[in-house]
């Protein structure tokens, strides 16, 4: 049989563990990688950390060595997009007009940032963090005293705050929600957040909305609709992020629904061509219903379960979400997925700045969010997996050790 | 550029050099070596990239302290020459260190 020739278009984290995946278990086809960016494949999540701090170069930001793609015998074509996909055809467009011939598909187009629609959202000085050439736009302006409005109290947002605050910038985050994560986390993880930046000196205005961002050619301040005015030197928006890709997956008469539309084994509505990664909705195994994940496990758990369906070796993607967020010298650590929750558990005093809320549903552990608690993170996590079904009296009792509650 | 070893569950031998600066474990992804998972990137946050350092080294690469130690406590088949890979940067003491990764990272 001849070899089939796999096309990859997106080069992220999840085409980079998709690759490593297909080669070390044999997978013998011809690989091309088509990546929009100049870089080859990337970790972001040291973009809001490490990386934007300037304590981690570029050469710890790239996953794999250049060597990596030699070896593994994948023709590269970096600053290059896909533009269409012909089905019938069985040809990938690019936007050079160049046309790529492909037995089997693999999208792995990631997400990209929602935008500011507001009055004065086109000037300059005003910055949104997805890639590298973010970074490097952002970097000057992170000067010690310099001000900083950060619009969405979101990960991102937060995570950027606690660098800037770091770096010396007087900083302000902006959030329409009543309170900061309100999106993924419960009202005392929030207070919590909320209370560790206000110590380090952030100022935090939630449930205001944005009405504009005022200035002449450059930003110069954030006009909220209850009539403040925050100025600013430079402004970081993190709203949020739509999958990538969609469009293009549409005009070829893929099924999407929040995202690409896949099922457990990667597959889009045409079998031959997968999806991973951000750009995704998947069923979830776990709690019934399609979810779209933003996250470094999604990537990589998907990414090896399309490697093992394109080696035959069928395997149901089923994984508890998780991930982690860095501020400051805490480590917010969070497993599964607490939409739909009745109850929270604190288990752990948040003024010692370790502690971790359990979120039940009917009775059943569906997520946790642990602050510099470990233990709790990772028993937790298998625990979600089990459908465990904690007692909450003494999941709230930390003297009890995790292990005889979650057995 | 020092030179560190990885052998695998099945004694299989592989010598990378790896920069200064990098850690253990970057030395294994960047360069395919398998054995190391490191789900998280490096964060210390995943416990996939356990490694088990040879005795000779100990002193020099020396033990796990804080969030790596908790960590640690969920990988699988701990002992006490394991850390975490990510957690160990290379420096010029390290040339010729040996390290060895477990049967599954999970
Ligand atoms: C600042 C930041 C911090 C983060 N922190 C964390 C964290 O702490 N923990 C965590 O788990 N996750 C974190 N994430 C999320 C995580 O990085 C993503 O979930 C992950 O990168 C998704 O991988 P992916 O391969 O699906 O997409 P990506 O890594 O985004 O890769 C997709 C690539 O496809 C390219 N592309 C898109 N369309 C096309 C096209 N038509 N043609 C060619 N190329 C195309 C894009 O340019 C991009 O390079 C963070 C993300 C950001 C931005
Ligand atoms: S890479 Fe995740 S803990 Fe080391």
């Amino acid at each position: 049989m001849k070899r089939p020739r796999l096309i990859i278009v997106g080069a992220g984290q999840a085409a980079a563990q998709l690759i490593a995946s297909l080669r070390a278990d044999g997978f013998e086809g011809p690989v091309t990688l088509v990546g929009e960016e100049a870089y080859p494949p990337y970790q972001r999540p040291p973009l809001s950390k490490a990386f934007l701090k300037g304590e981690i170069g570029l050469d710890r930001v790239i996953l794999k060595a250049d060597s990596f793609y030699e070896e593994a015998g994948v023709e590269l074509r970096l600053g290059r997009r896909a533009v269409a996909i012909d089905r019938d055809r069985r040809m990938l467009r690019l936007d050079s007009g160049e046309r790529l011939g492909f037995d089997r598909l693999v999208l792995a187009t990631g997400s990209r940032v929602r935008r500011l629609s507001c009055p004065g959202h086109d000037l300059s000085n005003i910055f949104y963090l997805r890639g590298i050439d973010d970074v490097e736009a952002i970097r000057p302006h992170l000067v010690a005293g310099a001000r900083l409005a950060v619009i969405g109290a979101g990960y991102i947002g937060l995570e950027v705050a606690a660098v800037a605050r770091g770096l010396g910038l007087e900083v302000t985050v902006l959030e329409a929600a009543p309170r900061v994560m309100m999106r993924v986390t419960a009202p005392q993880m929030s207070s919590f957040f909320e209370a560790v930046h206000r110590e380090a000196g952030v100022r935090i205005a939630c449930g205001t909305m944005v009405e504009a961002i005022e200035g002449a050619g450059r930003a110069e301040a954030v006009r909220l609709a209850d009539g403040r005015r925050v100025e600013a030197d430079v402004i970081i928006v993190g709203i949020g992020i739509v999958p990538a890709g969609v469009a293009l997956a549409e005009a070829a008469g893929l099924a999407c629904d929040n995202g690409i539309a896949v099922d457990a084994l990667t597959r889009t509505s045409d079998p031959r061509i997968l999806a991973i990664g951000d750009c995704t909705s998947h069923p979830s195994l776990l709690y019934g219903h399609r979810v779209r994940l933003e996250s470094v496990q999604n990537a990589i758990g998907q990414a090896k379960t399309a490697a093992a369906h394109l080696l035959g070796r069928d395997q149901p993607y089923d994984e508890v979400p998780w991930f982690w967020s860095d501020q400051y010298a805490l480590k917010l650590q969070i497993a599964g997925l607490n939409a739909g929750y009745d109850r929270v558990v604190l288990r752990g005093d948040p003024a010692t700045r370790a502690f971790a809320a359990f979120y039940l549903s009917g009775g059943v552990l569906i997520a946790v969010d642990a602050v510099n608690r470990p233990p709790d993170y990772m028993l937790g996590r298998k625990a979600i997996g089990e459908r465990a079904r904690p007692d909450p009296e003494r999941l709230a009792d930390p003297d009890i050790p995790l292990k005889d509650i979650l057995s | 550029m020092p030179k560190i070893t990885y052998i695998d569950h099945a004694g299989k031998e592989r010598t990378i050099e790896v920069p200064v600066g990098l850690t253990v474990m970057e030395g294994a992804v960047k360069n395919n070596v398998p054995g190391i998972d490191a789900d998280c990137g490096g964060a210390c946050a995943c416990a996939t990239c356990h490694v088990y350092v040879d005795e000779r080294f100990m002193d020099k690469v020396g033990k796990a302290e804080g969030m790596e130690t908790s960590m640690l406590d969920f990988a699988e088949d701990v002992a006490p020459n394991s850390r975490l890979s990510c957690q160990i940067r290379v420096t010029p003491e390290l040339d010729g260190l040996v390290v060895r990764t477990p049967k599954s990272q999970h």
